[in-house]
């Protein structure tokens, strides 16, 4: 069980790493998403990992329970970077529609043009 | 008391609802304005119930610590929010005049609010996952103000500031999970209480380091600032400058409560690479400025070096450090609001923030020249303003830590930033216009003149007078080093035990 938990969270990091360190924004967001993906398991998992155990108390006595506290700030969490995510595409989307190419460094090809649009900005 | 606790937040959040219903009409301006107003009144009212009865807490929900999520206000809490109000007042009547019509029917005007309410707070949470919220909500409207206008250079800088926050978070969050896993807890107080009883006292190293990555990005520090001068320049003037008067400083503000509450266990090593930290920030903020031409990119620059002096001041971890460290926040927001206020102001009646396009200013709006003095030679810290006293104390707290070369360096930066501000002077103020026209403050029409001119005067008045007269500032901030020094009032404020 640890086993397959730690090796998940550090495939789920390795590809997240790998694809952020591309030059296209679309890769950079997906890897993003990867590594927000490895940290949230990784916070599940730093509750303790338990198998068959509810993260509320019985209420017949039974008192085996699993931490419920890094279930909610995961559930938080996970619902801030799908947020995060979705403004990330947008703005991704808006710069491959604005530049007519994903490049993470759109203005390093045309900074001519830009210093000619600084006034204006 | 909790009410007063959360009036800071809560305000902001009423005046982004109102102002967004209202943004097709100048209500949404008025709403900015007006909440911003209604914010400083609260936090002064929060500030004076701070210097009444010491550190106020507030468990929301009325559950308690460590299991609610609690509201702390010690001294630099306090006097953050108040900062953030008066920033946030003066930007909000700037922004009238600056931001067009088409970007305020956006939203602008209710984003900036929600920004604010972000920044208030991460000041006032007394809980580290509450932090990691607020840190994404101020992330969420920051990128929203920044990306405002849709330039392709505004969309280019911001998806680098998207990118490495969003990275800095991750690393956060990581260490929001090994310090529950080691704890069991993630209420600030409560983990000062039980982090120094741990076994695995390298384990807390690790994560002090992690944290001190993930804020390190937030701060701009060096080697991670790059983000920063990419593009604090683009958005509109007021959004630079809500940006560079209080983003940074909300990270700066993590480091000095993390590590002086939590991680002082080890302080010969996590102190010691901070003081680096700094001193490469302010060489490398300092001589990037040097090497740039335009007007906002050289206080871009200027908001990185200017970090590692109150970095500096955390990492000395002697009394009077932190009392520099507190001073020279507070000092610097206020000062480096109002230099982006007037780069606004110059590039309206000069055609562009580029400063081989500029000139004249002196001669055709001395007015201006003045409101632009006042900031700059405070920041480069010239007696008797604000900015002298910051780095007064902080040098004096170094020499008397006998790091002899640290304190020259920090001097040495004072004199490049001295340089650099000589170079804006020159080339916008003093050197003639390149297309001989004139640039006037009667191009603006009165209201816009009024909206513009009146936060610049303000906040250069309030340099002033922490300028003459530091002595109830540096006797509050060294209040607040004493309360940062001895977290056993801020433990006992939220937990209700002492140690």
């Amino acid at each position: 069980m640890e086993l397959i938990v730690a090796s998940a969270i550090g495939t789920l990091t390795a590809g997240g790493v790998y694809l952020m360190l591309r030059l296209r924004t679309f890769p950079v967001i997906l890897g993003l998403a990867l590594l927000s993906y490895a940290v949230n398991v990784f916070i599940f998992a730093s509750g303790r990992l338990a198998i068959d155990m509810s993260p509320i108390l019985s209420k017949y006595g039974d008192a085996s329970y699993t931490d419920p506290l890094p279930q909610a700030l995961v559930l938080t969490a996970i619902v801030i970077s799908f947020g995060m995510t979705a403004v990330l595409v947008m703005i991704g989307l808006g710069a491959f529609l604005e530049a007519e190419t994903d490049r993470i460094d759109v203005a390093s090809d045309e900074a001519e043009t830009n210093e000619t649009k600084d006034g204006a900005a | 008391m909790s009410w007063l606790l959360s009036l800071p937040l809560f305000i902001p959040f009423v005046a982004g609802v109102v102002s967004f219903l209202l943004k097709d009409g100048p209500g949404g301006r008025w709403a900015s304005v007006l909440g911003s107003a209604a914010m400083l009144v609260a936090s002064g009212a929060l500030m004076t119930t701070v210097l009444r009865e010491g550190v106020v807490a507030g468990q929301m929900g009325g559950w308690p610590a460590p299991f609610g999520i609690s509201l702390v206000a010690d001294y630099l809490s306090a006097v953050m929010v108040v900062i953030t109000a008066i920033t946030a007042l003066a930007v909000s009547i700037y922004a009238m005049a600056d931001v067009e019509a088409r970007i305020a029917r956006l939203g602008y005007h209710a984003l900036f609010q929600i920004l604010i309410a972000g920044v208030a707070g991460a000041f006032l949470t007394g809980d580290l996952f509450n932090l990691y919220v607020w840190f994404e909500v101020m992330l969420i409207a920051s990128f929203g103000l920044l990306v405002m206008g849709g330039s392709k250079e505004q969309i280019d800088g911001g998806v680098k500031y998207v990118a490495l926050n969003l990275v800095s978070t991750i690393l956060f969050l990581t260490g929001i999970g090994l310090m529950y896993g080691m704890t069991g807890t993630l209420n600030m107080a409560d983990l000062a209480l039980i982090v120094p009883t741990l076994e695995n006292q390298g384990l807390v190293t690790v994560v002090a380091m992690m944290f001190m990555v993930a804020f390190g990005v937030k701060a701009a520090v060096f080697p991670l600032f790059f983000w920063l001068p990419a593009a604090y320049h683009t958005p509109s003037f007021s959004t630079s400058a809500v940006f560079a008067g209080l983003l940074t400083k909300v990270g700066v503000y993590a480091l000095i409560r993390m590590f002086t509450l939590v991680f002082v266990g080890d302080i010969s090593f996590t102190h010691e690479v901070l003081l680096w930290v700094a001193c490469f920030t302010m060489v490398t903020g300092v001589l990037g400025a040097a090497a740039q031409n335009d007007f906002r990119k050289i206080l871009s620059f200027h908001i990185v070096s200017q970090i590692g002096y109150m970095i500096l001041g955390l990492a000395l971890m002697t009394p009077l450090a932190i009392v520099g460290a507190v001073f020279y926040l507070v000092h610097h927001i206020i000062v480096k609001a109002n230099l982006f206020l007037v780069a606004g102001v110059a590039s309206k009646i000069a055609g562009s923030t580029e400063l081989k396009r500029i000139g004249g200013l002196y001669a055709t709006a001395p007015l201006l020249a003045v409101l632009f003095l006042v900031p700059a030679f405070s920041l480069a810290g010239f007696p008797p303003l604000s900015g002298f006293w910051a780095k007064f104390i902080l040098v004096k707290a170094t020499l008397e830590d006998g790091r002899g070369f640290v304190a020259f360096i920090a001097l040495a930066v004072g004199a490049l930033t001295i340089f650099s501000m000589t170079k804006i002077w020159a080339e916008a103020f003093w050197s003639p216009h390149p297309d001989n026209q004139e640039p006037k403050l009667s191009t603006l029409s009165k209201g816009e003149r009024r909206a513009l001119l009146m936060p610049i005067a303000g906040l250069a008045v309030l340099t002033c007078i922490i300028g003459l007269f530091p002595e109830p500032f540096v006797q509050f901030a060294e209040g607040s080093a004493a309360q940062l020094l001895d977290s056993s009032a801020y433990i006992e404020a939220v937990l209700g035990v002492s140690e």
